[in-house]
């Protein structure tokens, strides 16, 4: 299936007067939802590292919509410069008259074994997942607490929900990332500015191309909707696909005398 | 570089062969699966539309090029478009019917990528004024086995433009290519329906018209015989500035995988043809069609190969040049019929002049396609339908072929020796390959 769609022109759209900066651009999600939101009237700002790739994107969000889309270079790394970066597109948004809202897309998810047998790459790992994300989360929040609305909705996992054999260290980042959101969901209610977790089941990506053991794979253009709706909407934890709530619970509920003997 | 293990054939499913493969959503990836590439070759894979073994690299490598469809800039005034390979000509149409464009060279399927219409130089069946795609193309960028990314333009390495139109996808990975798209005459057509009784009034038919009718094309029941052998119904379409806005069309319907492979035989084809032929008038017929309509008659009847059952089906087209024409159809018409293999899909058209690529399909002359269920005795056939088509000094269709053989091949292309020679320079390890390289020996006599 196609990531892209079929977006087309559109002459307003409850997104118009938006900034959706997207990060971690490259991904087929975050292109997707790129062009989704363009096609829902509003402008985007694809951030990532590779440049170029993003350059493409920019140029199919526009033709495909009509609408304004950018390229600007963003490194998850959180030991790069993160408050520059927000600085950057709060500036952004601030020219284009348009309330920031921010997509966070980007991951690595390396395979447990290797990770278990090199502990850089477990650090890199977490340094992404979790410390990144929290690094330029703290640095943009501020600005959406200054506009007084706006979103933020975070490309989570359902590998966060409970630690597994298999994705153990994936997991426990994405969980830690879970509750650092919990926490500045709390925060920024106080400000009229939203966040979102989406937990997402196996998605169709190039991270998961070749990977044994998936099942009901998802697009990543149907998961970059249901982000945009639920954002939409306001809505405070969504799963993607939504049956991976009632699969969850059921992982979750299974003892852990038992649990950890499950090749899972 | 991730690399998926699946089994995966042609449109005809004659060869279904495990391959891994990768599928890239940016540039550097293709660098990175081509660099992990050794003898084994990797295959480019767009729509997997072609019939045969162009898309099969059997226990090799494959990259499917379905994420690199992004569209990378359109100049209204000129309707150049450029975009990556794996933009799918529905979706061309989807994005640019509405803003008044159309891609001026469209293949049969809409589910064909544009990376796959050059692959194979497309034709449409407007051929005689339109040409084929790659007469539309301004310039290429490919990404060689060695992972340099070059331009090719009738102007800047034109040798490699050349090979590269029509070029089965060996000569590299298209990375952008810019197409001009023309303006859009009507929002949709008038088809005319006419039938013809024989194969000589239905080729006067297609000549009176092919000068003047927008798109023309004909149909023909390969069943027939004797006094009737021929017949069929010629359809023209032409701009309907007047039609109103069209009803939307109908939702897709998807071909279960339980067909028995004789589900088409005989019987059951003779009943479909004579029904087809009898459902238009002797007066003919007139209709109001969308573009989508008209070009991808079976793109709502989703995977429709699946009718031919597990076994698949093989698909032959040539084209014979017109001095000799009407004899080879007839001679290769009455083959078909004689032959047990029931041709249910039968089509002809007229094509215009010689394609840019070396081994481009197209020149001037009569393009008939036939489909043969996969049964025993069909491999003698398509080698009788081989020998007809050289005796008549036609050529076969690479993107349909499955069977042709290496001395007809040879003698088919003339250019074939430019062809090799452009391969030898930029993929001199023979890292783009696939299982018609090797049957067709393309890579042989290189210097």
């Amino acid at each position: 299936m196609s990531v892209a769609g079929s977006a087309s022109i559109s002459a307003a759209g409850p997104w118009e007067g938006h900034l959706w900066l997207v990060l971690g651009g490259s991904s087929s999600v975050a292109r997707s939802f790129a062009l989704a939101a363009a096609a829902g009237g509003a402008e985007v700002l694809l951030a990532g590292r590779d440049r170029l790739d993003l350059e493409r994107t920019a140029a199919d969000v526009r033709v495909r919509t009509g609408r304004r889309a950018e390229a600007i270079y963003f490194d998850a790394d959180p030991y790069t410069d993160h408050a520059a970066f927000a600085d950057a597109c709060r500036i952004k948004a601030g020219a284009a008259g348009a309330t920031l809202d921010v997509l966070l897309a980007f991951g690595v998810m390396p395979e447990q074994a290797a990770m278990d047998r090199d502990f850089a790459l477990a650090q890199s790992a977490i340094m992404v997942n979790y410390t990144g994300a929290v690094s330029i989360l703290a640095r943009l929040v501020p600005v959406l607490e200054a506009q007084g609305r706006g979103r933020v909705v975070v490309l989570n996992s359902v590998a966060g929900d409970r630690g597994r054999l298999k994705n153990y260290l994936y997991g426990s980042a994405k969980a830690g990332l879970n509750t650092y959101l919990q926490g500045l969901r709390a925060r920024l209610v106080r400000s009229g500015v939203g966040v979102t977790t989406v937990k997402a089941g196996f998605l169709d990506t190039a991270m998961t191309w070749g990977l044994p053991g998936l099942f009901l794979v998802a697009s990543p253009a149907a998961c970059a909707q249901a982000c945009l709706a639920a954002a939409a909407k306001g809505r405070d934890v969504v799963y993607f696909p939504r049956f991976w709530r009632w699969i969850m619970a059921i992982i979750k509920v299974i003892p852990e005398r038992r649990f950890k003997r499950m090749n899972i | 570089m991730n690399w998926k293990p699946a089994t995966l054939g042609g449109w005809g499913r004659t060869s279904m062969v495990p391959m891994r493969t990768c599928r890239p959503e940016r540039l550097g990836e293709i660098q990175r699966a081509l660099g992990e590439v050794g003898p084994e070759g990797l295959v480019v894979r767009g729509g997997a539309r072609s019939y045969g073994d162009l898309a099969v690299n059997g226990g090799g490598r494959a990259l499917l090029t379905e994420r690199l469809n992004r569209l990378l800039s359109f100049d209204s005034n000129t309707g150049i478009l450029v975009s990556e390979p794996g933009v799918t000509f529905f979706d061309l149409m989807q994005v640019f019917l509405p803003r008044g464009f159309i891609v001026p060279v469209s293949p049969g399927t809409g589910f064909a990528t544009l990376g796959g219409a050059v692959a194979a130089d497309v034709h449409g069946k407007n051929h005689d004024w339109a040409g084929s795609f790659g007469d539309h193309l301004l310039w290429l960028d490919l990404m060689l086995a060695s992972g340099e990314v070059v331009r090719a333009s009738p102007e800047e390495r034109p040798e490699l433009f050349a090979a590269t139109i029509g070029g089965l996808g060996l000569t590299g990975v298209v990375t952008a290519l810019a197409v001009r798209l023309m303006r859009l005459p009507s929002p949709a057509l008038t088809v005319r329906r006419q039938p013809a009784r024989d194969l000589d009034t239905l080729l006067a038919e297609l000549e009176s018209r092919r000068d003047r009718a927008t798109f023309s094309v004909a149909w023909v029941d390969a069943l027939a015989r004797g006094g009737s052998l021929g017949r069929g119904i010629v359809e023209t379409a032409d701009p309907a500035p007047e039609a109103g806005p069209l009803a939307p069309s109908r939702s897709a319907w998807t071909v279960p995988d339980l067909f028995p492979s004789a589900t088409l035989n005989r019987a059951s084809v003779w009943a479909f043809n004579r029904w087809y032929y009898r459902r238009v008038p002797t007066a003919g017929q007139v209709r109001t069609m969308s573009f989508e309509q008209f070009l991808y008659p079976l793109d709502r009847l989703l995977h429709w190969n699946r009718i031919y059952g597990r076994r698949g089906f093989f698909q032959f087209q040539c084209v014979l040049p017109e001095e000799d024409g009407a004899n080879g159809l007839r001679e290769i018409l009455e083959m078909a019929a004689k032959a047990h293999g029931a041709s249910f899909l039968s089509v002809l058209k007229t094509l215009g002049k010689e394609g840019r690529g070396h081994l481009s399909f197209a020149r001037r002359g009569y393009t008939l396609a036939l489909d043969f269920p996969r049964r025993g005795g069909t491999d003698v056939l398509l080698a009788m339908l081989e020998r007809a088509t050289l005796d008549h000094g036609g050529r076969v269709y690479l993107a349909k072929d499955a069977r042709l053989s290496r001395v007809g091949f040879a003698a088919m292309y003339p250019k074939l020796d430019r062809f090799r020679a452009v391969l030898a320079e930029v993929d001199p390890e023979g890292r783009l390959s696939s299982d018609l390289a090797r049957r067709l020996g393309l890579r042989e006599e290189a210097i």
